[in-house]
């Protein structure tokens, strides 16, 4: 909401004034240049040297760049595994929830809260993930391995954590569990603040049916909101490592399921290849900002007619 | 909140009714019963969590997973006590350092006038797509430089700039501190500092225990990359996964630290709940 024709109109504020308001946002804006600015700077330009953080950096060129895709085929496979997770649980994830919010919409204040905390719950409790290595237990005593031999699927236990068939589908079922984060919370919010004019004037206009209403008015209303939500939904998916970790231990077999974070950690803080770690993050920040204005322009197709 | 209309719109087949509810029950029991079996199997003595097939209730009821919980997470140096004092102290000092930095930076961006300072916020807006996961190594090297690395520093200080909050704040400033008040205050002599602990910071109220939820949540299950090593400094996310490697054995102390852990995000949920919705109805990006 903009309020620049307000502004104009009064006086600008005192000079006084001014410098306490940059003066209160000193710790803030110092911090944030110092652990989320000057990394990002940092990694541009170490991207491009040769540094083991005991000696010199030696500035090499487009060197780290070109190993990564030349040389490097843990590189591309764990590329892979990120895109492969991000693009099933991202979107899936963003679906489910604006889906689920919109299920529960309809109902009275009081049920909304029950359900909102039924779906928000998995998030909220962080990492609750170990929940699952029951089911998954790799030995035969594991209740999904256990069940499966005793209805004669299988006759030796799945380790399924471990097997590259099945522990990517694992962790991004496991994902999905988990999104209902703030990109839930922000739409039952945005749900709620649909004007009632606004879907009495499409009524009139001639909405007959609620899908038509959810493309033409609900969704077209909640496009700010839904971009916050997609934000949010790109930097959880693409920061998933602890899951992996966790679950499936780093690295796991043929790097199946090792995501870019955790090889970039690996690469970074395990054997100090601090310039190619900085090239890999700038990938990374390139891959997520490509993701963010995707979306952005995905966005701004809804509400549109099909013509 | 904007009141809801208590007609309804449009009416659903039998057959959409029945879609409707059985896909809400089966996503909620999806989402749900693992945590509930979760909170029922910390309370299985060892008999039961070997039986099979496993029964989702419990028979005999006992607190020995939760007792053993002492012995199982605590080294010889380090009782458990230490992980879990560091765990809170990390999420309440992160949490409310935060909440002021940020509440402060988001008063000034969205009340200074300031043209300059539009571009800082649009930083922001960009940097909310890059959380302290996917900075480790650039902000390992920071703290290398820093002489931070195995201090309590790694865990606190970059919670602090957090975007998100800093963005939430002030979207949330400028729909519901009017103009007009802070006119009134400055009449009235009032500093920028009186402006914010008298005016906004009651207005932001919504806002900040959002934040807190949200803030409180991500610094309970903080694991840092590579810059923590004393045992004295780790978190009880740190030395969970110890216990989870004993197999089904050991699945009821698994599930206990488990619960232990659900524990405080829940309450912090409960406390802010009713503030979430109003925050996050403010939160678009234009």
């Amino acid at each position: 909401m903009s309020n620049s024709t307000l502004t104009k109109k009064k006086k600008n504020i005192s000079l006084s004034e001014k410098s306490a308001f940059m003066l209160i946002t000193f710790p803030f804006a110092s911090l944030f240049f110092v652990f989320n600015i000057l990394p990002v700077l940092a990694s541009i330009v170490l991207s491009f040297f040769d540094y083991d953080m005991v000696s010199n950096p030696i500035f090499i060129g487009v060197e780290n760049y070109a190993r990564m895709f030349a040389a490097d085929d843990t590189f591309l496979k764990v590329l892979g595994n990120t895109l492969k997770f991000s693009i099933v649980a991202g979107p899936g994830g963003f679906i489910l929830a604006f889906v689920l919010a919109w299920m529960i919409n309809e109902f009275s204040k009081p049920v909304r809260v029950v359900l909102t905390f039924i779906f928000y719950a998995p998030a909220l409790v962080g990492n609750a993930y170990f929940i699952w290595t029951v089911l998954f237990s790799g030995d035969s005593l594991g209740y999904l391995n256990n069940l499966l031999i005793s209805f004669g699927f299988i006759s030796e236990p799945i380790n399924w954590f471990q097997n590259t068939s099945y522990n990517m589908t694992i962790l991004i079922i496991i994902q999905l569990w988990m999104s209902m984060g703030v990109t839930f919370l922000s739409n039952i919010a945005g749900l709620q603040n649909v004007s009632d004019e606004m879907y009495e004037a499409g009524a009139i206009d001639g909405i007959k049916t609620r899908w038509h209403e959810l493309w033409y008015i609900t969704l077209p209303s909640m496009k700010s909101i839904l971009l916050f939500g997609a934000v949010m939904q790109i930097q959880s998916v693409f920061s998933v490592s602890g899951l992996m970790q966790t679950l499936v231990g780093y690295p796991s077999v043929n790097n199946s399921v090792d995501t870019l974070v955790s090889y970039i950690s690996d690469i970074g803080t395990a054997r100090y290849e601090m310039g190619y770690a900085s090239a890999l993050s700038v990938i990374l920040f390139l891959l997520v900002l490509a993701f963010r204005f995707g979306i952005g322009a995905f966005l701004n197709l809804i509400g549109k007619s099909d013509s | 909140m904007a009141k809801k209309a208590q007609y309804r719109r449009y009416t659903r087949s039998t057959a959409g009714n029945i879609a409707y509810f059985s896909l809400l029950f089966l996503a909620g029991a999806f989402t749900i019963l693992p945590l509930i079996y979760c909170v029922i199997t910390s309370f299985k003595p060892l008999d039961e969590l070997l039986i099979f097939p496993p029964r989702f209730f419990v028979r005999r009821p006992t607190l020995s997973n939760y007792l053993e919980l002492p012995s199982l997470l605590g080294k010889i140096q380090v009782p458990v006590s230490r992980y879990f004092f560091n765990s809170i102290f990390i999420a309440i000092a992160g949490t409310g350092l935060h909440i002021i930095a940020a509440s402060l930076a988001a008063f000034a961006f969205s009340k200074s006038r300031m043209k300059s300072w539009s571009i800082l916020f649009l930083i922001i807006q960009i940097m909310l797509l890059y959380n302290s996961v996917t900075l480790s190594v650039p902000q390992y090297l920071i703290f290398t430089k820093l002489r931070m690395v195995d201090t309590y520093w790694v865990y606190i200080l970059p919670a602090i700039p957090s975007a998100v909050g800093c963005f939430l704040m002030k979207q949330f400033i400028d729909v519901s501190v009017p103009d007009a008040l802070l006119e009134a205050a400055r009449i009235d002599g009032a500093g920028v500092l009186r402006m914010y602990y008298k005016i906004v910071m009651p207005i932001l109220k919504p806002a900040w225990m959002t934040i807190m939820l949200l803030s409180f949540q991500t610094m309970w299950t903080v694991i840092p990359s590579g810059t923590i090593f004393s045992e004295q400094l780790k978190t009880l996310p740190q030395v969970m996964s110890s216990i989870s490697a004993g197999g089904i054995a050991r699945s009821g102390s698994a599930m206990a630290i488990t619960v232990i852990m659900m524990i405080p995000p829940i309450l912090v949920f409960m406390v802010t709940q009713s503030n979430v919705m109003e925050t996050m109805s403010t939160s678009g990006i234009k």
